[in-house]
């Protein structure tokens, strides 16, 4: 019996989640310094306790509308491969309990940006978990 | 790893030293063959490495150090006399030790490469001499029986005895003990087992410390990386006492103020503590040199003596690190090609000896390194030749280079004078990558030299990179942070003085810094930033980027500050405008401006490796084809002449009554000093001296007089009149008189270009041998 824990949060509506293993914390908003010259996802730099951490918005990330001025982002910050890296979602979720044997890979139809940032689907009660697929969402090159 | 690793791993780290420590040793024996001291230790360090190595069982090793130990106890007993093919041979050794433990370090083996060679060549060492000897006792033995008595450091039991602390006996019981495979020390068994006090033991082996001058007791083997962690978490301290001190300014608690003026101070000793404990001495890279130049020096037949000023001077040991390579570069084309073979150097009235300086040494926070050669020098005509024949410079460009910058064109890709290409140095590569390695730490190479005297590269780099000084700047609404070191002056100008003060040439802002156009950058266009406010006020930071300056126009210069650099993420890498990020006082982050990628991205220095070439070309090609700004003055016989400008110092009137005689030569008191005054007229033709006779009469009472300056001194040219300063061009016709450098046509008129050294030579104001190095 296979059960996974994610920390889930919104992105524009949809539901996101990503594996609790991958999440160092949540946090606020925080104060960000903006990178001039920088690509259009990443919205500055964060003071995590001393440490200088990238924050990027994960709806410029799917392509989504910016989030409405005066909405302030909060952020989810995750351990990958080159050190931590804050995403900036609008709100957070629950941790969520969810059986393996729901999972489906995203479907062809998806948008091909979106679908390579995801790995696949939860089907949970009245509505699906977006599972991220997170080096790669946090991977500006890749 | 498990434990057998552990014990492995550390013999070969202490290996590693002691083969150090051995080469060291080796080379100063060859100075010195009987020095005992030394002979001791070189003995112990291969006796330590094949006890070892017996015990781990790297048996090819350990056979390898046995032959070696045999032949260096024969030399420590006296019984042999330790000429340069064994040392070779004992280097040989240590080179074959080296390569041994780099596979075992690599591999956990001992490798398959064959050295019976080598124990070939040192058994023979060792037996060749066996016929000399009468008393020599059996040659197989001697090492199975370690003879373990150091000449410097009398042994604790010895010490004991000798005091009447212990008898003998004791000793020996304790002694046998430990053969027996007791752990314990001797002193630890005396106290034990013998029931001496404890205290008489810890004096004499404090004595016994203080005659081995330990360095090694009181000093600990400390992880780097746990290092680099203790520099991360003071920088984190740094940034926390930062915002601590600007929060507590704003408050009225006396108490909270000395405290955390308190927490301040700690917090700068920690930190300069901890950035000391990453410090090392330079001549940890040095202490490798002797035994690279000797190597050199043989395969080359030259001799070199290796001189070391400031080996203690001490940089971050990333630098360390990072400069080693290029200093090695530098020091291999010193002995390769700097340093002329015996009998050149004999020819030339040198000392058959090459000598090869190395001094480092703290100037302004920085730390310059010097290594000169007393060598043949770089010879500007070759280095002309070479640049032209690789299509780097034209013929003329090349001839109207000076020196000093000729010779930085060896940092150029693919640029090598070296004749032929030895297996050394020669192909060209490796001093642009010298100059690379260098900048990339922030340092600067530069090298300087006088043909048939030697050259000299001096490098100079910076103390630490983890936390640097920095200026902080705003445009737009962000803060950036600009490293000090490349700062050079601030300049703020006010209302109408700045709307006056910066120029534009073809649309691109300039500023008249003291003269000089000073190239104009905006901070927030480069950058793509909103101004915030658009007043009157203008800041200039005066940035120096290679050799090239440059202002930066920023909105507002806020504050200094100490900086801890970090790092900006691979999301960052394609820009070359930020060199890092920081947090500044208030907790923001901050960004670090890459002063050279600023510059770069705004143009202001071209292409990177091509710039100071093309600058130099540039600024050769335009003296060369273009243009001379000269001084145009009318002569007695109302011919025309020119000057060039730049030998010009000065315009002076001179009262006739000022003028003196001596000699036969007339001079006025200028400026504290005696100016010698020269009438064109007599020393250029006498056609004009006939002019000038008829019009005698006509002498004004104020001379109108040209300084001009000649290597140090000076002299005035009496004209008739000065009357422009124009563009003269620069192809001549050729005169064919003597003083004048050929003819060109300015405004209509036909007017002589004067070549100053030949006028000064006529008159006899400048000795021969000045004249080449003229113009």
């Amino acid at each position: 019996m296979a059960e996974r824990q994610f920390c889930t949060f919104f992105v524009d509506g949809h539901y996101v989640g990503i594996d609790v293993v991958e999440v160092q914390e949540v946090i606020r908003y925080q104060e960000m310094t903006h990178v001039p010259l920088a690509s259009p996802e990443i919205s500055g730099l964060i003071n995590l306790r001393g440490q200088i951490v990238t924050a990027l918005d994960l709806r410029r990330r799917f392509g989504m509308p910016d989030r409405p001025e005066g909405q302030l982002p909060m952020n989810v910050v995750v351990r990958t491969a080159e050190g931590s890296v804050s995403l900036l979602v609008d709100e957070i979720g629950d941790v969520l309990d969810v059986d393996d044997r729901t999972f489906e890979r995203p479907p062809e139809t998806l948008d091909p940006a979106t679908r390579r940032l995801v790995k696949g689907a939860y089907k949970l009660d009245g509505k699906l978990l977006l599972v991220l697929e997170t080096e790669r969402a946090v991977g500006l090159a890749a | 790893m498990n434990e057998l690793d552990e014990v492995v791993s550390e013999f070969v780290v202490e290996s590693y030293e002691n083969l150090d420590q051995l080469d060291r040793d080796l080379l100063a024996l060859e100075d010195d063959p009987d020095n005992r001291a030394v002979l001791g230790s070189v003995f112990r360090t291969i006796h330590t490495v094949k006890g070892t190595c017996g015990f781990l069982g790297y048996g090819k090793l350990e056979a390898i150090a046995h032959v070696g130990e045999n032949l260096l106890s024969k030399l420590r007993d006296g019984a042999l006399r330790l000429t340069p093919e064994m040392a070779d041979a004992l280097l040989a050794l240590s080179d074959a030790v080296r390569a041994i433990l780099g596979e075992i370090e690599r591999k956990g083996a001992e490798g398959d490469v064959d050295y019976t060679q080598l124990k070939e060549t040192l058994a023979r060492l060792n037996d060749g001499t066996e016929a000399f000897e009468s008393a020599a006792p059996e040659t197989d033995t001697p090492v199975e029986t370690p003879v373990e008595t150091p000449v410097e450091t009398p042994r604790l039991g010895e010490m004991l005895v000798a005091e009447n602390m212990a008898t003998e006996d004791q000793v020996t019981e304790a002694v046998s003990r430990q053969l027996l495979g007791d752990e314990r020390k001797i002193g630890q068994i005396l106290v034990e087992e013998s029931g001496m006090p404890a205290t008489t033991v810890a004096a004499a082996l404090e004595k016994q410390h203080e005659g081995r001058g330990s360095v090694a007791d009181s000093s600990v083997r400390v992880d780097v990386r746990l290092l680099d962690n203790l520099m991360t978490l003071v920088g984190e301290l740094v940034l926390a006492r930062n915002q601590v001190v600007q929060l507590v300014s704003d408050q009225d608690d006396a108490t909270l103020l000395a405290t955390s003026q308190r927490l301040s101070l700690i917090t700068t000793e920690l930190q300069e503590s901890a950035m000391k404990t990453r410090m090392q001495p330079i001549g940890n890279v040095w202490s490798k040199f002797p035994r690279i130049i000797r190597d050199l020096a043989s395969v080359c037949e030259k001799s070199v003596r290796v001189e070391m000023e400031g080996e203690e001077t001490e940089l971050d040991k990333t630098i360390i690190e990072s400069i080693k390579d290029p200093l090695t570069h530098l020091v291999r084309n010193s002995v390769d090609h700097g340093i002329e073979p015996r009998e050149v150097r004999t020819s030339m009235g040198k000392s058959p000896e090459g000598r090869l300086l190395l001094r480092a040494f703290h100037e302004g926070g920085q730390v310059i390194i010097e290594i000169s050669d007393d060598g043949a020098g770089l010879s500007p005509e070759k280095i002309r030749a070479k640049a032209v024949e690789r299509g780097m410079l034209t013929t003329e460009a090349a001839a109207r280079l000076g020196e000093r910058d000729l010779a930085q064109l060896i940092f150029e890709p693919g640029f090598s004078t070296a004749d032929k290409i030895t297996n050394v140095s020669g192909r060209g590569v490796g001093m642009d990558v010298v100059r690379t390695n260098i900048e990339r730490i922030g340092g600067t190479v530069d090298v300087s030299s006088a043909p048939g005297e030697g050259t000299t590269f001096r490098i100079k780099i910076p103390l630490t990179l983890a936390i640097i000084p920095a200026l902080i700047v705003t445009a737009g609404p962000e803060r950036f942070a600009i490293p000090q070191i490349s700062l050079l002056e601030l300049v703020r100008l006010d209302g109408a003085e700045a709307r006056a003060a910066i120029e534009h040439l073809h649309g691109t802002p300039v500023y008249r810094l003291r003269g000089n156009l000073l190239p104009l950058v905006h901070l927030h266009e480069q950058l793509e930033l909103e101004r915030l406010k658009d007043d009157d006020v203008i800041n200039i930071v005066v940035l120096r980027a290679d050799d090239r300056s440059f202002g930066l126009v920023v909105e507002g210069v806020s504050d200094s500050a100490e900086i801890v650099v970090k790092p900006l993420g691979n999301h960052f890498k394609g820009l070359s405008t930020f060199a890092g990020a920081t947090i500044l006082g208030d907790g923001r982050v901050a960004l670090i401006l890459d002063v050279m990628g600023l510059a770069q991205q705004s143009n202001v220095i071209s292409e990177t490796r091509d710039r100071s070439l093309s600058d130099l070309s540039d600024r050769a090609e335009t003296e060369a084809s273009n243009t001379t700004t000269a001084l145009l003055f009318r002569t007695p016989d109302d011919g025309r002449m020119a000057l060039p400008l730049a030998l010009v110092d000065r315009l002076e009137e001179v009262a006739l009554s000022s003028i003196e005689r001596t000699g036969e030569s007339e001079v006025v008191q200028y400026r504290g000093d005696i100016l010698p005054l020269l009438r064109l007229s007599t020393v250029l033709p006498e056609r004009r001296l006939v002019a000038r006779h008829e019009g005698e009469d006509t002498t004004p009472d104020m001379l109108q007089v040209v300084v001009v300056r000649h290597g140090d001194r000076r002299v005035g040219l009496i004209v008739d009149q000065i009357l422009d300063i124009v563009d003269q061009p620069n192809d001549l016709e050729p005169a064919g008189r003597a003083g004048v450098a050929g003819t060109v046509v300015i405004g209509d008129r036909v007017t002589e270009v004067i070549d100053l050294p030949a006028v000064l030579l006529l008159a006899g104001l400048t000795e021969r041998s000045l004249e080449t190095a003229g113009v």
